[in-house]
């Protein structure tokens, strides 16, 4: 939620204890909104450091790992091959992170409930093929095709839920059943052929990895840069203001300033490199919109607020009056709904409907994003940027192999590491939250 | 022991209430008056759970009358006790651990601004409740994983409070609290009754009841076992209507005893 909490443990020491209710010191304290024991901020840049600081030492690492994890990668590879962080391959990676990308958004919203849906790879195979089968063998217009795939995306994912919510299956076995039942389906669906190419047009196209912002203007990708900053700067200004006229603790200045300075440098840096080689993919724009307003909902709005409740105690959100199965039902539909849009870009990259779609370690890797982007497996932690931030992470580590042209039993070792490496730390971070009280 | 209002808030008439072949309740009767504090009273398995969660609307009743404001009504469903204004602080409290203080004093009533969430003015309202009751928690935008068990049970009851209840039930609201938090809570208590609200307090704790409460009501085996003003009664008197105690070998004795005397 806000992490205007901006509070800092300035003064440890306990001045007195509460008062009972006859003391006079309570009415005093009555009146002064802010407790005064401990939790001032310090105005400023200092206080945002020393804040940074506890929230690490309290086990509230962030993005930290995976800006280390980055940085790391970034100098193996380059130091192994010189190309790894060429503008090329550099916009070749924004590419194709963003198809396991979408699977992860709707895997993000599973991990805040606590649960876990392994069927979203066979599920974005089955979208590519049933997508494939609507345009090539109906002759279906490609915008109802990818509307109907979609909502079938949707309706699976509300299966799962209804027989996990109401049945009371474990999440686990009913998207196991549909990881396998699924992928079966979409093998039948696409039979004796095995492949079907899809022409490149419509949302295939737009997918495609020939398709850029503004037709690879200059200008498209510093349009959207600048849009990203100035929307963090206004809304951050105006959250300030607003909570500055309520007399609530309020974000300072210099920290609005220096969040937007940072966000700034790497929005625009990201541009120029993109710019310098092709521009910026139309299949990332339409990953970050999703980013935007997914955060959007799961941070402002009833509903998200709701998710997070039930990933944090299901009594609690129950006795408050949220109507638990609903919240389950369309969390597992949101994310058929987002494995199903993955399988659209999966079909974007490829330009065809194979056997092997959604196969492979797509599942594991979807998966791994959103926990090495720090969203909790054990409910109820985490934001949707994980999935951009996981992405890059695995997107790195698979492009940086591939550039190596190290063996596929090679790349999914390390893969596996990286995955186990993400899960310890979500898991130490737990604990040292738990003994600095904040778990 | 204020009684500001003639007719009581939140009456119970000849309640009986049965599970299969155990009868929980036979025959209760409680009222409670706006700004009282009634202590509910028992040994284990007298019936003051069963007899809470009837009025909060866990297990409608089978026989008897509720009466709010004088009038009959019936609750049925939890939602009926909280559309008429009653509060349940369960004692397991039911917070959400990853939501912070704002977060879980409005979870599933939250305030909407052109339908998002208006944290500024959920903060704010929250410092003011919090500071008018006294609660001094270090900040209410820390999750609530990071409060003390006091801290969080007087969180749950300030969250009561955000719907407007005229009458608020705490289940063993200090039954796992240290010294300290326990006078924490037991002001609160105090403050609600400042409010006007009506108090059902249960708990085991005699101290806690002489400290807060106004009336003290004995449940027995499912059967009122008696109504005492805190103020004018012993705390042996309410322990032995507790225990069954008036009526034993060593009683009878006494009794038998001072006839012989005579």
């Amino acid at each position: 939620m806000s992490d205007t909490s901006g509070t800092v443990k300035k003064d440890a020491v306990e001045p007195t204890a509460p008062a009972p209710a006859d003391d006079p010191t309570a009415a005093t304290a009555a009146a002064t909104v802010v407790d005064p024991r401990l939790l001032v901020r310090d105005e400023g840049f200092k206080g945002y450091i020393t804040e940074f600081r506890r929230r690490v030492k309290g086990g509230e690492l962030g993005s930290l790992p995976v800006i280390v994890g980055l940085i790391v990668i970034g100098i193996i590879f380059q130091a192994q091959n010189s190309r790894f962080l060429s503008a090329d391959n550099l916009s070749n990676i924004s590419y194709y992170l963003s198809a396991t990308g979408m699977l992860s958004i709707g895997l993000v919203f599973v991990l805040l409930l606590g649960e876990i849906d392994l069927s979203v790879g066979s599920v974005s195979g089955l979208a590519s093929t049933l997508f494939a089968v609507f345009v090539v063998n109906h002759g279906m217009n490609g915008w109802l095709a990818l509307f109907l795939t979609i909502v079938t995306g949707v309706g699976i994912g509300a299966l799962h839920g209804f027989f996990f919510a109401r049945i009371g299956v474990p999440a686990f076995v009913v998207t196991l059943a549909g990881f396998l039942g699924w992928n079966g389906l979409m093998l039948w669906l696409l039979g004796s052929s095995g492949t079907i190419n899809i022409p490149d047009e419509g949302p295939v196209h737009l997918l495609g990895q020939s398709s850029f912002f503004m037709d690879q203007s200059i200008a498209g990708a510093y349009i959207l840069a600048a849009l990203g900053t100035a929307s963090l700067l206004f809304g951050s200004l105006t959250d300030q203001r607003r909570r500055k006229a309520a007399g609530v603790p309020f974000r300072p200045t210099s920290e609005i300033l220096l969040r937007v300075v940072l966000l700034a440098v790497a929005a625009f840096v990201t541009a120029a490199v993109l710019n310098s080689s092709s521009g910026v993919s139309n299949s990332l724009v339409i990953f970050l919109a999703s980013l935007v307003i997914v955060d959007f909902v799961l941070r402002r709005t009833p509903y998200g607020r709701k998710v997070f409740a039930v990933g944090g105690g299901i009594e609690a959100a129950r006795r408050a009056g949220i109507n638990v199965s609903m919240i389950r039902i369309t969390v597992f539909a949101i994310s058929g709904g987002f494995a199903a849009v993955g399988g659209m870009f999966f079909a974007g990259q490829t330009q065809s409907a194979t056997l092997n779609a959604g196969g492979g370690n797509t599942l594991m890797l979807a998966i791994a994003a959103a926990v090495i982007g720090g969203t909790s497996l054990f409910g109820g932690r985490g934001t949707v940027w994980s999935a951009l931030l996981g992405m890059l992470v695995i997107q790195s580590i698979q492009t940086g192999l591939d550039l190596l042209n190290m063996n596929t039993s090679i790349q999914y070792m390390i893969t596996g590491g990286v995955l186990l490496g993400a899960v310890v730390i979500d898991s130490v971070s737990r604990k040292s939250q738990k003994a600095a009280g904040r778990g | 022991m204020v009684h500001v209002s003639a007719t009581p808030v939140l009456a119970l008439r000849g309640v009986s209430k049965r599970f299969g072949a155990v009868q929980a309740l036979t025959d209760v009767e409680l009222e409670v008056h706006a700004g009282e504090v009634v202590a509910l009273v028992g040994d284990n398995g007298a019936g003051k759970s069963t007899l809470v969660k009837t009025i909060a609307g866990v297990h409608p009743i089978d026989e008897g009358v509720i009466e709010w404001e004088g009038n009959p009504v019936s609750i049925n469903k939890p939602h009926d006790a909280q559309g008429l204004g009653v509060a349940t602080v369960y004692q397991d409290l039911a917070l959400c651990d990853n939501l912070d203080v704002v977060g879980n004093l409005y979870l599933g009533r939250e305030l909407l601004r052109r339908g998002i969430i208006d944290e500024v003015t959920m903060e704010k309202n929250s410092r003011e409740l919090l500071s008018t009751l006294s609660i001094r928690i270090p900040s209410v935008r820390i999750p609530i994983a990071s409060l003390s068990g006091g801290q969080r049970q007087v969180v749950a009851i300030a969250r009561a409070l955000i719907g407007d209840p005229k009458v608020v039930i705490l289940d063993e609201p200090t039954a796992a609290l240290g010294v300290e938090q326990t006078a924490q809570v037991l002001d609160l208590v105090e403050r609600l009754r400042e409010r006007n609200l009506g108090v059902i307090l249960i708990s085991h704790n005699m101290a806690d009841v002489k400290a807060v409460a106004d009336t003290v009501n004995v449940l027995r085996l499912g059967k009122n076992n008696g109504s005492f003003p805190v103020k004018d009664t012993s705390q042996e008197t309410i322990i032995a209507a507790i225990t069954g105690a008036t009526d034993n070998a060593v009683t009878r004795r006494a009794v038998r005893s001072t006839e012989a005397a005579k």
